[in-house]
């Protein structure tokens, strides 16, 4: 097969070559949208990239499944509620995607490496630098794209859980809050989670090596803070609950939105960060996404041609 | 097309270029220089991804320093190394491609069908580029950067890999580049033999150093040597000899051949005189019943810029010439 090819082509070639020359080159003389439009543009096939769109059936399986997994429980709430004619949904806005951490967490350990480590793996990087674009824009569309694809995961089951809250006719005030509530904390939870994901996965061309690594990172940081908080619990020092859920994603978006976001905490205990506290959330936060934008943007300095 | 004015780049360890001055025009024009003479240093500075370390450079009128963007857009670039994802189209590949240069949805389509036409994929195109033979993904390669329709593309070593049927198919399509759709070409190569059949013109670079610039024709000069080789038959045991024997006797002088090379001393350089000389020689080949193996014109190769620069003398370089073309 292999060196049949070669023999085939030229054939095929040289038997067209009549046709192209009738056809002839038709030059181009439309607008061309330059930088911002290429960013753009970068930006929509990384997202659709995320989900498997405009790439092989094999690639949609996994994003897709973890999609239906997110929002089915979701579902299965708001049937129970309108079953029941409960008072209230079983599960808070902004519990949800920390009970489902562990689905998000794989999400992003799936789609981090397949953003990023292909264009590095297939050196498809230098190719895009010989564009229009800049370091900056390739930076910011693929982290706004998996930000962007996370926010479409955590957000949806929320969207189903608030029409599903108002078919049951749940009080609208309570139930647009929480929705609004949850909105915010999963946003903040997208950027994280993303930042965190592409920073990782960026630095190997492996794909494998970035997935491996980014539930790492993510679950078992999780797993450990859990562990010294129940420690902490056990031995009722309270007081170092709190500050050791800076020291993993999932319980710093935790801390931060029983904090500020009407959340209950599911830190052990159930005591979240006081107000004083939450300030160091949010600011341990923002600048972790700060700094993982510094860690691409420096990264891919160095990534030319 | 690119205007180079004593352009240097230096690493902490190495010099690149080296007060480079050139001058390209339109057309197609090859750089050549052995690896690590600085080619694809320069195509960097002309796409404006890396800093000169001084000097200055112009790309249509732009200067590389700060019109990068603008220049990017213009201009088309294939990269010496494989850049493609084997999970997706060829189609899909370039229309994203065509995007990231800028062209609207539609138009990325269009020109990404047509393109891909011009380069020689047709139903291939909608299937994973990793199934492609490596003819084909240069096509690709080639492809993504002609699809915005630049006013030149950079070609770094397109021919690397190829076989020679490929090698030749893949310079026939640089030249139409040029030809057919009115596009000027840069084409690096390591190989100077190729470029001489392709170019226009062609700019040599050894050590970041420029070696010699000026037109093809101007190294090729036509003094129409012919080279023949003929078989050996029954009769006459030594063709070559009874050839030049035969030749000898209608008052056609040789040349000298390229002794002390293998396989040289069956080949007979002649002095062509126009149409004449080659009734000449298939007649007396036809008269003494041998076989005729090749008769073709030999030029001056590109190879002798280096040993121009020597002060050999013409019968050496005739004999260079003979090894590169042999």
């Amino acid at each position: 097969m292999a060196v049949e090819q070669p023999m085939r082509t030229p054939a095929a070639a040289s038997g067209d070559q009549t046709r192209i020359h009738n056809i002839g080159y038709r030059s181009y003389d439309g607008p061309r949208l330059g930088r911002s439009y290429a960013t753009r543009s970068l930006y929509s096939q990384s997202l659709r990239g995320s989900y498997g769109l405009g790439r092989s059936v094999k690639s949609k399986v996994l994003p897709m499944l973890l999609f239906v997994v997110m929002c089915v429980p979701a579902a299965i709430m708001v049937a129970v509620a309108v079953a029941t004619k409960a008072k209230d949904l079983p599960l808070d806005y902004t519990r949800y995607a920390i009970v489902m951490q562990a689905v998000i967490s794989l999400y992003v350990a799936s789609q981090a490496p397949q953003s990023v480590s292909r264009d590095l793996r297939f050196k498809t990087v230098p190719l895009y630098f010989s564009r229009p674009i800049e370091t900056a824009d390739y930076v910011r569309a693929k982290f706004a794209a998996l930000a962007s694809a996370l926010f479409i995961l955590t957000a949806a089951p929320l969207l189903v859980l608030y029409v599903g809250a108002l078919l049951a006719k749940l009080d609208f005030g309570d139930q647009t809050k929480g929705f609004a509530q949850g909105l915010v904390s999963v946003a903040l939870l997208s950027l994280l989670f993303a930042g965190l994901g592409l920073v990782i996965a960026s630095v190997t061309p492996r794909r494998g090596f970035g997935i491996a690594a980014v539930i790492a990172v993510l679950t078992i940081s999780y797993g450990a803070v859990s562990t010294l908080q129940a420690i902490a619990d056990a031995q009722g020092s309270t007081g170092s609950i709190a500050w050791m859920g800076l020291f993993s994603p999932v319980t710093l978006i935790d801390g931060l939105q029983s904090a500020f976001l009407g959340a209950s905490s599911t830190f052990p205990g159930g005591v979240g960060p006081t107000n004083g506290e939450g300030v160091v959330y949010v600011l341990v936060t923002l600048g972790l996404i700060a700094a993982c934008y510094g860690l691409l943007m420096r990264r891919y300095r160095k990534v030319g041609l | 097309m690119i205007a180079t004015e004593s352009l240097s780049k230096r690493f902490p360890r190495v010099t690149a270029l080296d007060r480079l001055s050139v001058d390209v025009g339109p057309g197609v024009t090859g750089l050549v220089g052995a690896n690590g003479a600085g080619k694809s240093t320069l195509i960097k500075i002309l796409l404006g991804l890396s800093p000169a370390t001084e000097g200055r450079a112009e790309v249509l009128g732009l200067d590389v320093a700060t019109k990068g963007a603008a220049i990017r857009e213009r201009v088309g670039y294939m990269p010496e190394h494989d850049c493609l994802p084997p999970d997706v189209s060829a189609t899909e590949f370039v229309v994203h491609m065509a995007r990231m240069s800028g062209l609207p949805p539609t138009a990325a389509r269009e020109r990404t069908a047509d393109t891909l036409r011009h380069v020689g994929l047709y139903e291939e195109r909608y299937r994973p580029i990793g199934g492609y033979s490596t003819g084909m993904k240069q096509r690709v390669k080639l492809a993504q950067a002609l699809v915005h329709d630049p006013q030149l593309v950079l070609l770094d070593e397109p021919t690397n890999g190829l076989d020679p049927v490929g090698r030749d198919e893949m310079l026939g399509l640089i030249r139409r580049i040029y030809t057919d759709f009115g596009i000027s070409v840069l084409v690096t190569s390591h190989l100077l033999g190729e470029l001489e059949r392709t170019c226009d013109h062609v700019v040599v670079v050894d050590g970041g150093k420029l070696l010699r610039s000026s037109s093809t024709t101007d190294f090729t000069q036509i003094t129409t040597t012919l080279a023949i080789e003929v078989t050996d038959s029954d009769e006459h045991p030594d063709g070559t000899r009874a050839v030049r024997e035969a030749l000898h006797a209608r008052g056609v002088d040789l040349l000298e051949g390229g002794g002390g090379l293998p396989g040289a001393g069956h080949v007979l350089l002649i002095t062509a005189q126009g149409e004449e000389t080659y009734d000449l020689v298939r007649d007396v080949v036809a008269d003494l019943g041998i076989g005729l193996v090749r008769m073709e014109q030999r030029r001056h190769h590109i190879s002798e810029v280096f040993t121009n620069e020597d002060s050999r003398t013409g019968e050496e370089q005739r004999k260079e010439a003979v090894g590169h073309g042999g």
